[in-house]
C-alpha cells in the first residue's frame, strides 16, 4: 500500500520528518519498506506535447518524436520508448538540463538524425516509477510550463508500506491516517462530503436485486449524469502517477482515488449499456461466459459471484472485474457507479481460479469496511461534481448477510497479563477509542483485578473478534517498543536428547575421519532413486514447480551420488563426503515413515574402506549390536557389498556403489559407500559397560592362521574365536590375509588372529593358554576354518 | 737398598707410568664401544696398576702405606679419566647420530583434507547451544506433516488468506491435500503442546518446504528454527526479553533487538523482530508472537491459566550473514570447494 504524505494531511495533521513518520509507521505495524521523497525536477524539465510520432529510418529501438513545448516550434527527439501516443503529455528535459544523475542534454543526432533534448522516465527524474517506459503526464496541464511546478509533488514523501492480512482498513489513506493520528494524539478529519442532487431519481432508472445474500452483504449505487467529456483534475492525476497508476479516464480515476482514499472499490457501469437499468446480484451457472474489461472472455465456474443485468446476462465477475459489454468510454453520458461488500472467501476463490488480481480483488479478500460504501459514493460524487458531473439524488441499495458481531468482552487485568505492562484501565481505553472502538463497562469478573469491558469494534477492523485481538490493540498503539522486558527463567535444565547428542557424536565422529558433511536437497528428480537401483518408492510432491524436484527421496543415495558426480565433473576425485537426514517412505499410519539416515560415500575407495570406517563408528558409538553379512544389496556392487543386521533386521548396507550405477550419475571413479538407518542404530539405550580395572597380571598372545574357504566369512570364524577364547580375550585383532593358490589352492585365503589373553586375577598358566588355545582351533574348525600348519 | 725388595718410589713411579699409559689409551679411544672393550686392561681386576697392588706386600711395612696410596691415586685417577673420557664420547655419539637423523619437516606430502561440518549445521548448532544454555531442550518434528498441524491446529481455517502467505507444497499421500511438506517449523509447536504439559522451553530446529524456484535467495528447501515457552503468566515483555538475551548470546555486545507489531494466524499479539547492528543498520530476522488462544486450546492448554510465545526466524540467512555467503544456492551444490572453507 502506497501513500502520500500530503494525502495523509487532509486527514489529520501529521507532523515531524518523513523519517520519524516512518518509524512510527513500522511500530504500528504498517512497516516502511521504501519512503521515496520526491525532488523537484531539475530546471530545464518541461511539459511537452507529443506532435507526431515516426520511426527512425535507420534504427528499429529507436523512433523520431515530434513534441511541442509550447514555444511556437517543434522539436525531433530520439526516442528508445515506445509507451506514448500522439497528444500525450511528457516530460521533456531540454537542451542544456542537467539531469539528476549528472547527464547533460545536448543537442545530438543519433544514427543520423537530430535529438534536441530527451523525453524522460519517473525513474529518470527521481520520481519512484518505472524506468521502463516515458512518464506520461496528466492531461490538462500547461504545454511548456515548469514540471515542478506543474506537478506539484514535490517535498512529498510516498510511504510504501507492508499491510498485513488482519489490516484491511490500512489499504486506505483514512486507515493510515488513523492510526498515525491515534499514535499522536491528533485529531482524525473525516469530512461529510457535501454534495448537490438534481435531477430525477437514481430509483428511476436503475434498480438493485441481491439473490445471494451470502455473496453480498451490500450493494449500493448511484447514478451520475453528463459524464461525457469531464477530464481528470490535474492535480488528481499526479497523485494516482506518483503511486504508479496510470490516469485512464475522468470516472476510473475517480473511482480508483476514492479506493485509495476510502480503501472502498467502486465499479462504474454506463447506464446506457446495462439492459433494463437492473444491477442483480447472484452466483453464477456452470459454463456463463463473460468478456471481462481486459478483452478476454472468461468462463465461470458454479458459484461465483456475477452481476446480471434484466436480460440476466453476466455482466461482471462481483469483485474481481467488470465486464467489456457495460464498459464506460470516453461518450458515456450516464453511469451507474457501484460500491458494495463481497464476502471474502468468495472473492478470493474466483480471483484465484480465474488467475486475476487487482486491488479490487485483493481490498475484497481483506475485508471492506461494510460501512463504508454510501460515504465512499458520496465522495465519489463529490470529486465528480468539481468536474460538471451531476448526481441524481437517491442511493439505490439492497442488503444480503452483512457480518455481525456484538461488543467483545475485554478485562484490562488480562492486557496487563498478556503484554507484561502495568498500563492504567484508563489509558488502555484512551488506546481503543482513538481507533474507533468503543469501550462500555461490562459485568464484573471477580477473577479479574481490573476493569471489565464491553468493547465494540468498528466496522473497519474485521480481524477483530476476540479479547485477544482487542490486547494486541492496546499494545501496538502502547508500542511495543516500550514494553519492560523480562526474561522467562526456564524450571528445566536445558540440553540435547541423548538421541541428539548421539547424532551430533556421529557428525564429530565422521568429520574427525575426515569426511565433509554434504547437503543435497532432499527432493529428486523422477527415476533417480530407480536409477540407484533402488525402488521406486519415494513420495511425489502433487504440485512441483519442476519435475527434478517433485519425488521426497526415500534414499540418501541419489543426492549423494549427484554430489559425487558434481565434484568429479570439476575434476575433484577421491572426495570424502557424509550427510544425515531425513528419509520418507510409506507407512501405515496418517503420515509416511520418517526418519533420520546416514551416509557415507567415499569416492576412489573401494569396499574394504567402507566396511572399516562402519567398523571405526561402530565401535566408537553406542549403537545397537550389528552384524555384517555379505549379501548383494540392491545397487551396490553385487559381490562387494554386506548388509548390516540388527536383531535380525537390515538396518544398512555397506560395499561399493555398483560400477553401472555409478557410471549412470556419472561417476568413473569406485565409490565405497555406507548407508544405515541411524533412528534404529540409536533405537533403544545401549548400557555402557562396567569399568573393568586392568588386570595386574601378565598377558598372553597366540597367534591362530586358518585356511579359510572363501565362502566363509572371516567374520564368522572370529565370532567362533570370540566365543571359544571366553572371558579371557582381552583383544582379537585380524593381522594378515594372504591368498597362494599354489599353498592354500584356490578359493582359499589365510587369515591370522592375534588373541591376547588375560586373567583379572593371576597369571594365567601355560596349560590354560594352550586350553584356550585348543578350543579356539576346534571352534574355528567347526564354522569352516583349517588351522595352517 | 737391596734390588729385591722394591723400594717404595720405584713403585709409586711405576704407579705413574702405568696411569699415564692408561691415560693416553682412554684418550685415545675413538668410540664408547672401543673404550668398554678396553675397560678391563684400562681399571679392572687385571690391569697393570690392580696388579701392582700385589706388589705392595713385599714392601717394607712401613713403606707400604705410602706406596698404596700413591697407586690408589694412580687407580681412582686413571677410573676418572675413564669414565670422563666415556661420558665424553657418549655425548658426542648421540650428537653425531641426532645429526644423521636430521629431517626437513616442511618438506610434506599434501595432507587428506580435514573433514567439515557443513555450514549450516554449525549455525544450527550454534543456535541450538544458545538456547540450550537458556533452559531450552530441543524438539523434531516430521518433515512431511498433516495439513491439520500446519495449518488447522495453528488458527488457519481451511480458506484462511493467511494460507496464501505460503506457497505450499502438498504429497501424494493419504486423502488429498491432507498432507504437506510442512511450510514453517511451527507445527512442532503443537506437536511438543500435544505431547508434554507446561511448562514448556523448547527450540525446533528443521527443514522446511516451498513452492518456490531456486534463485540467489530462494530455495524450495529451507531451514528454520522455532522457540515455543508455555509457563503461568508468560508475557510480550518476556517474549521481547528473550529475544533480546537470544541476540545478544549469538551476535554479541553491541547487537539489540526490537519488536514491530505483525500478523500471524497462530500468535497475537503478532510482531517482527529485527536485529539491530552496532552499526545502526537492521537485520529483519523473523516472527514471533504470544501464542494464540485457539492454539492453547486446540492443545488441551488451558488458556486463562497458561500464556506462551513463540518465535521462529531463518537458519540459512544467519549462515549467509555470518560467511558473506552472498547466493542461497550455494549451500546444497556439496561442491568440495564451498564446504572445505567452514
Amino acid at each position: 500500500m502506497k501513500v502520500l504524505l500530503s494525502w495523509l494531511r487532509e486527514f489529520a495533521p501529521i507532523e515531524g520528518t518523513p523519517e520519524g513518520i516512518a518509524e512510527d509507521l513500522s511500530d504500528l505495524g504498517l512497516a516502511v519498506e521504501d519512503m521515496i521523497t520526491f525532488a523537484a525536477a531539475p530546471d530545464g524539465i518541461i511539459v511537452a506535447r507529443v506532435a507526431g510520432l515516426r520511426p527512425h529510418p535507420d534504427a528499429d529501438r529507436i523512433q523520431l518524436v515530434d513534441v511541442d513545448a509550447g514555444d511556437g516550434e517543434t522539436r525531433q527527439v530520439c526516442c528508445g520508448a515506445f509507451n506514448m501516443a500522439v497528444g500525450d503529455l511528457v516530460p521533456l528535459a531540454a537542451v542544456g538540463t542537467t539531469m539528476p544523475g549528472g547527464l547533460e542534454i545536448r543537442s545530438r543526432r543519433m544514427r543520423g538524425q537530430a535529438s534536441e533534448g530527451m523525453l524522460c522516465s519517473p525513474a529518470e527524474l527521481d520520481m519512484g516509477g518505472d524506468a521502463d517506459g516515458i512518464m506520461i503526464l496528466p492531461a490538462g496541464l500547461e504545454v511548456g510550463q515548469d514540471l515542478t511546478s506543474a506537478l506539484g509533488v514535490a517535498g512529498d514523501v510516498l510511504f510504501d508500506l507492508e499491510v498485513n492480512p488482519n489490516r484491511p482498513d490500512a489499504l486506505s489513506v483514512v486507515g493510515v491516517a488513523r492510526d498515525l493520528a491515534a499514535r499522536r494524539g491528533a485529531p482524525l478529519w473525516i469530512p461529510e462530503p457535501s454534495v448537490e442532487t438534481s435531477g430525477p431519481p437514481a430509483s428511476a432508472s436503475a434498480a438493485v436485486e441481491i439473490l445471494a445474500a451470502d455473496l453480498c452483504g451490500r450493494f449500493s449505487v448511484r447514478l451520475l449524469r453528463g459524464a461525457a467529456g469531464a477530464r481528470t483534475p490535474p492535480w488528481l492525476a499526479r497523485r494516482l502517477l506518483a503511486l504508479g497508476m496510470r490516469p485512464i479516464g475522468f470516472i476510473v480515476d475517480l473511482s480508483n482515488y476514492v479506493m485509495l482514499e476510502t480503501g472502498q472499490p467502486s465499479h462504474a457501469f454506463d447506464a446506457d449499456l446495462v439492459a433494463g437499468g437492473v444491477l442483480r446480484v447472484r452466483r453464477a451457472a456452470g459454463g456463463e461466459q463473460v468478456e471481462t474489461l481486459d478483452g478476454v472472455v472468461r468462463t465461470l465456474s458454479a458459484g461465483d459471484g456475477v452481476i446480471a443485468d434484466a436480460s440476466d446476462t453476466v455482466i461482471g465477475i462481483a469483485g474481481v472485474m467488470g465486464g467489456a459489454s457495460t464498459e464506460i468510454s470516453a461518450g458515456t453520458t450516464t453511469v451507474l457507479l457501484e460500491a458494495a461488500w463481497w464476502n471474502p472467501p468468495d472473492i478470493a476463490r474466483t480471483s484465484r481460479r480465474l488467475g486475476l488480481r487487482s486491488e479490487a480483488s485483493a481490498r475484497f479478500e481483506a475485508g471492506v469496511d461494510p460501512e463504508i460504501a454510501p460515504w465512499a459514493l458520496e465522495r465519489f460524487a463529490e470529486l465528480a461534481a468539481a468536474g460538471g458531473v451531476t448526481l441524481a439524488p437517491g442511493l439505490v441499495q439492497a442488503h444480503g448477510d452483512l457480518p455481525s458481531r456484538g461488543p467483545v468482552r475485554v478485562r484490562s487485568g488480562r492486557v496487563n497479563a498478556i503484554l507484561g505492562t502495568s498500563l492504567a484501565p484508563g489509558e488502555m481505553r484512551s488506546h481503543l477509542t482513538a481507533i474507533g472502538f468503543g469501550v462500555a463497562p461490562g459485568a464484573a469478573d471477580r477473577s479479574d483485578p481490573g476493569e471489565v469491558w464491553d468493547v465494540t469494534v468498528p466496522s473497519w477492523r474485521p480481524d477483530t473478534a476476540t479479547e485477544i485481538d482487542v490486547i494486541e490493540e492496546v499494545g501496538r498503539l502502547w508500542s511495543y517498543s516500550r514494553i519492560a522486558r523480562t526474561v522467562p527463567r526456564s524450571p528445566h535444565p536445558g540440553g540435547l536428547t541423548e538421541r541428539q547428542q548421539a547424532r551430533r557424536r556421529v557428525q564429530d565422529i565422521l568429520v574427525g575421519f575426515g569426511l565433509m558433511e554434504a547437503m543435497p536437497l532432499p527432493l529428486v528428480a523422477p527415476g533417480d532413486l530407480e536409477r540407484c537401483g533402488l525402488g521406486a518408492g519415494g513420495i511425489t510432491v502433487t504440485n512441483p514447480l519442476v519435475a527434478e524436484e517433485s519425488v521426497m527421496r526415500s534414499s540418501l543415495r541419489p543426492g549423494m551420488l549427484k554430489a559425487v558426480s558434481y565434484n568429479a565433473a570439476r575434476r575433484q576425485q577421491c572426495v570424502a563426503l557424509f550427510e544425515i537426514g531425513h528419509v520418507h517412505a510409506p507407512g501405515d499410519g496418517e503420515l509416511p515413515e520418517e526418519g533420520d539416515q546416514l551416509a557415507v560415500a567415499l569416492a576412489g575407495r573401494e569396499a574394504p574402506a567402507a566396511a572399516a570406517l562402519w567398523e571405526r563408528l561402530r565401535r566408537a558409538m553406542p549403537f545397537v549390536p550389528t552384524e555384517v553379512r555379505n549379501e548383494a544389496a540392491a545397487g551396490l556392487h553385487p559381490t562387494r557389498s554386506a548388509v548390516l543386521v540388527a536383531g535380525g533386521e537390515p538396518v544398512g548396507v555397506v560395499g561399493e556403489i555398483d560400477p553401472a550405477v555409478a557410471e549412470s550419475f556419472g561417476i568413473s571413479e569406485r565409490v565405497a559407500w555406507l548407508e544405515c538407518d541411524l533412528m534404529r542404530l540409536l533405537e533403544s539405550h545401549v548400557d555402557r559397560p562396567a569399568y573393568r580395572r586392568p588386570s595386574r597380571f601378565p598377558s598372553s598372545d597366540i597367534d591362530l592362521a586358518f585356511v579359510i574357504d572363501d565362502a566363509t566369512p572371516a567374520a564368522a570364524v572370529e565370532a567362533a574365536l570370540r566365543r571359544s577364547a571366553g572371558d579371557a580375550l582381552v583383544t582379537l585383532r585380524l593381522f594378515d590375509v594372504y591368498r597362494d593358490p599354489d599353498r592354500l589352492g584356490g578359493g582359499h585365503r589365510s587369515v591370522a588372529w592375534r588373541l591376547r589373553l588375560q586373567a583379572t586375577d593371576r597369571t594365567l598358566t601355560d596349560a590354560e593358554v594352550g586350553e584356550i588355545r585348543s578350543a579356539c582351533i576346534a571352534a574355528a574348525a567347526a564354522s569352516g576354518a583349517t588351522l595352517r600348519g | 737398598m737391596t734390588t729385591d725388595a722394591p723400594s717404595v718410589s720405584a713403585v709409586a713411579s711405576e704407579a705413574r707410568a702405568l696411569a699415564a699409559e692408561a691415560a693416553s689409551a682412554i684418550a685415545a679411544a675413538p668410540d664408547v664401544a672401543a673404550l668398554t672393550a678396553a675397560r678391563p686392561d684400562l681399571v679392572g681386576k687385571g690391569s697393570a696398576l690392580a696388579r701392582l697392588r700385589r706388589r705392595l706386600g713385599k714392601l717394607a711395612p712401613e713403606d707400604r702405606p705410602v706406596a698404596g696410596r700413591a697407586l690408589s691415586e694412580a687407580l681412582a685417577a686413571t677410573e676418572a679419566r675413564y669414565e670422563q673420557r666415556l661420558e665424553e664420547l657418549r655425548v658426542l655419539e648421540r650428537r653425531r647420530q641426532l645429526e644423521a637423523e636430521r629431517l626437513d619437516l616442511t618438506e610434506l606430502a599434501e595432507p587428506p583434507p580435514p573433514g567439515r561440518l557443513h555450514v549450516i549445521t554449525q549455525t544450527q548448532r550454534r543456535l541450538e547451544d544458545v538456547f540450550c544454555a537458556m533452559g531450552y531442550t530441543v524438539a523434531e518434528g516430521p518433515e512431511i506433516e498433516t495439513e491439520w498441524h500446519n495449518f488447522g491446529a495453528l488458527n488457519f481455517p481451511p480458506g484462511h488468506p493467511a494460507r496464501d502467505m505460503y506457497d505450499t507444497l502438498y504429497v501424494d499421500y493419504g486423502p488429498p491435500a491432507s498432507t504437506l511438506l510442512r511450510t514453517h517449523t511451527s507445527p512442532v509447536q503443537v506437536r511438543v503442546m500435544q505431547a508434554q504439559s507446561p511448562p514448556l522451553f523448547v527450540v525446533a530446529p528443521g527443514r522446511c518446504y516451498r513452492q518456490d524456484t531456486a534463485d540467489a535467495t530462494h530455495m524450495p528447501v529451507f531451514h528454520q528454527i522455532e522457540g515455543l515457552v508455555i509457563d503461568t503468566g508468560i508475557t510480550l515483555g518476556d517474549l521481547a526479553g528473550a529475544i533480546e538475551t537470544f541476540t545478544t548470546a549469538y551476535f554479541g555486545p553491541g547487537f539489540t533487538s526490537r519488536l514491530r507489531p505483525s500478523y500471524f494466524p497462530f500468535t497475537e499479539p503478532s510482531a517482527e523482530f529485527d536485529v539491530r547492528r552496532p552499526d545502526g543498520t537492521w537485520l529483519e530476522l523473523g516472527g514471533c508472537g504470544m501464542v494464540h488462544p485457539s492454539v492453547l486450546e486446540v492443545c488441551d492448554i488451558d488458556p486463562e491459566r497458561w500464556s506462551g510465545f513463540a518465535f521462529g526466524f531463518g537458519i540459512d540467512r544467519l549462515a549467509m550473514i555470518r560467511y558473506g555467503i552472498d547466493d542461497l544456492r550455494d549451500l546444497w551444490t556439496n561442491d568440495v570447494r564451498f564446504l572445505e572453507q567452514f
